[in-house]
């Protein structure tokens, strides 16, 4: 079970009042891209063993979507940020570094 | 013509010598209006205060006062509350003030069902069926809350220190109902608190 803090309303949440939305910072490749953006667009995913960067939503609460960063080993997570940024903030990067010096980096 | 009736029909109960301190009533029909826009904007303040006579509430907050009040919901939503009779007047109100400015007011006093908590164990009661934290201290006078009961959204909020509201969509009524009224029997006091 996660908890999660919604930095829309401020809820620390269970999970089970969010809906997951798959891996954050996705860049989207539309009508004009190659075949092989889209392919990679639409299917390939880091899957990573470690730090992992996701969308969710506050579902049943203020329905907002938001971003958090986690650990998929541990469960740990190490912070929650506004989904309008195309990537994580600085400090919460510095924060992920401190705990997981190994980590490669976003 | 057609009189409103709320989905579950007037049910209430209270709790016996050996049951929790708690009254549950079916809060009949109520008005409800959503209004979405920008929550810090003066004119959407001013509306508000004509429509429910309170100020726009801060996150998760409700503010109530003489039967009225305003749910925060979200960061660009409130829910309005005020007697069924008045929202389609107070709807119209809201939409003619607000003109030119990008907001969305709709009566939406049908889509749920109010159910009307009181007595000082209902804390007791809902964080049996909530994962919210309901500790004394945790969840004071003019909290709002939205979130699950199992499968079904809910959001409640305490007007006062022994008296709370809780909605949930129209046909999840007595489901809801009958979920708080067995969360509430006899023997069901957990005693955390
Ligand atoms: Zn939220």
């Amino acid at each position: 079970m996660l908890l999660l803090t919604c930095p829309h309303c401020g809820v620390s949440g269970d999970e089970t009042e969010f809906a997951p939305g798959g891996e954050a910072h996705l860049k989207r490749f539309g009508p004009g891209s190659s075949d092989g953006e889209f392919e990679t667009y639409l299917f390939y995913r880091r899957n990573p063993k470690g730090v992992h960067f996701e969308r969710w939503r506050h579902a049943f609460g203020c329905g907002k979507w938001f971003h958090a960063a986690r650990c998929t080993v541990t469960m740990e997570v190490f912070g929650t940020y506004p989904a309008d940024v195309t990537e994580p903030p600085a400090e919460l990067v510095e924060t992920i570094r401190a705990k997981r010096p190994e980590w490669e980096g976003f | 013509m057609s009189e409103p009736v709320s989905a579950i029909q007037g049910r209430a109960a209270s709790g016996n010598a050996k049951g929790l301190a708690i009254g549950l009533t079916d809060a009949g029909p109520q008005g409800m209006v959503t209004l979405r826009g920008d929550l810090s904007s003066p004119a959407l303040a001013a509306a508000v205060q004509e429509a429910v006579g309170v100020s726009v509430p801060g996150t998760r907050e409700a503010n109530f006062a003489g039967g009225r009040g305003a749910v925060w919901m979200s960061p660009d939503e409130l829910l309005l509350r005020l007697p069924y009779g008045d929202a389609p007047a107070a709807t119209a109100a809201i939409g003619k003030a607000l003109d030119g400015e990008h907001h969305l007011a709709l009566d939406v006093s049908d889509a749920r069902t109010v159910i009307r908590l009181t007595g000082e164990d209902v804390p007791e009661v809902l964080a049996k069926c909530a994962p919210v934290d309901l500790a004394p201290g945790a969840f004071p006078v003019g909290s709002a809350r939205r979130t699950h009961m199992g499968q079904i959204a809910v959001a409640f909020w305490r007007i006062a220190e022994t008296e709370w509201e809780i909605v949930a969509l129209r046909s999840y009524g007595h489901h809801l109902y009958d979920w708080l009224a067995a969360s509430a029997k006899p023997g069901g006091k957990v005693g955390v608190f």
